[in-house]
């Protein structure tokens, strides 16, 4: 578990092909360290999808937007990809709107995410 | 999770397209209503994050007052020769202003912002397709360790197609940089400091995003452009 800023961060592996990072807290800018530290946990040899889950997140503003931008620049140069559950309805609209979802595949639960992740 | 988030009042709303309120009548209005708005995953050219940070040292200012101050007296801090016509309510969450720019080569942009996120301590404007820029800029000011107030001005950007990423490598990016770094110092003036701004630019994804390249038909400045062109056309009719 890593704390940075008022962001916890929890990494669980799904299968070799697949972590979760657990997000609890507030992502902003200040958030950069606790994400890209378990980033790093999350992406192992052969890791394909680094799920984010977003159960937890309690408050957003435009610079933690700007991490999770930095964050997916960072997946897609080492070939994996970045995907997400548990945002509620206002997150979903933030993704929209900044059209992230454009580029981070966003499901409704973890077993929805698991399944494509885990897919051949 | 019932309750609302903390945030929710701080950010755009149900925006799918950008509509422009009123505007003066000497401003060119062109490339702002009916656009989407896009973000770095959308652009075309290379990814930077670029920041310029200013200390306000010396000035008796919180940095409630100076994004106070920010939001209402915008233009002010630009430099000049470009325009800003804020929205009539302001610089608030949804809110969408028309921009008039200068670019080398005496071209001119009409394009716009929308306001996608406004606190008390900062306020992010993104661009719209068309736009020299796909990405978003973040004005900022947080109080020091030592309680000075710190001004940060940060973009999250690409180009936004490659008639724009040729302009950003023969000096565009250099003059960007440039833009930013006088708004902090004009913004630090105001508050009677002289300003020593500290400039960063990191070159965050050094991919070009090729799939992108079609944004070129949205392009604001060629549009701005050929609009420049028929003026007397235009002039011709209206007699």
């Amino acid at each position: 578990m890593t704390e940075g800023s008022s962001l916890i961060t929890e990494v669980r592996e799904l299968s070799s092909r697949a972590s979760v990072i657990d997000l609890k807290g507030d992502v902003t800018a200040s958030s950069e360290k606790a994400l890209a530290d378990a980033y790093t946990r999350a992406s192992g040899k052969f890791t394909r999808t680094i799920v984010l889950n977003f159960s937890g997140l309690e408050y957003m503003n435009s610079g933690g937007i700007g991490m999770l931008v930095t964050l997916l620049v960072r997946a897609n140069r080492q070939r994996q990809r970045l995907v997400a559950y548990g945002l509620n309805d206002h997150y979903r609209q933030i993704f929209e709107l900044t059209r992230l979802d454009e580029a981070i595949g966003i499901y409704d639960s973890e077993a929805e995410a698991f399944a494509d992740a885990d897919a051949p | 999770m019932d309750s609302e988030p903390r945030d929710a009042a701080y950010w755009a709303k149900n925006v799918t397209t950008l509509k422009l309120g009123k505007v003066p009548a000497k401003a060119v209005n062109l490339n702002v209503t009916g656009r989407r708005v896009v973000g770095p995953v959308q652009g075309f050219g290379k990814m930077w994050q670029k920041t310029a940070r200013v200390e306000l040292r010396g000035a008796d200012v919180t940095p409630d007052e100076v994004i106070r101050t920010w939001k209402a007296e915008f233009q002010r801090f630009w430099p000049e020769r470009n325009w800003f016509y804020a929205p009539l309510t302001g610089i608030a969450p949804g809110e969408v202003a028309l921009l008039n720019l200068n670019l080398p080569g005496r071209m001119k942009l009409s394009t716009g912002v929308l306001v996608l996120y406004a606190d008390d301590e900062s306020f992010t404007l993104m661009t719209p397709k068309g736009h020299m820029l796909a990405g978003w800029i973040t004005f900022s000011a947080l109080a020091a360790d030592d309680g000075v107030t710190v001004v940060q001005i940060q973009a999250l950007e690409r180009t936004n197609d490659p008639l724009y990423e040729l302009g950003y490598m023969l000096g565009g990016n250099r003059l960007n940089t440039r833009f930013w770094v006088q708004t902090a110092e004009n913004l630090a003036r105001h508050f009677g400091v002289e300003p020593k701004v500290e400039s960063q630019v990191v070159c965050v994804d050094r991919r070009r995003q090729w799939r992108k390249a079609g944004n070129l038909s949205k392009n604001a400045a060629v549009r701005t452009f050929l609009w420049t062109l028929a003026t007397p056309v235009r002039w011709l009719r209206g007699r």
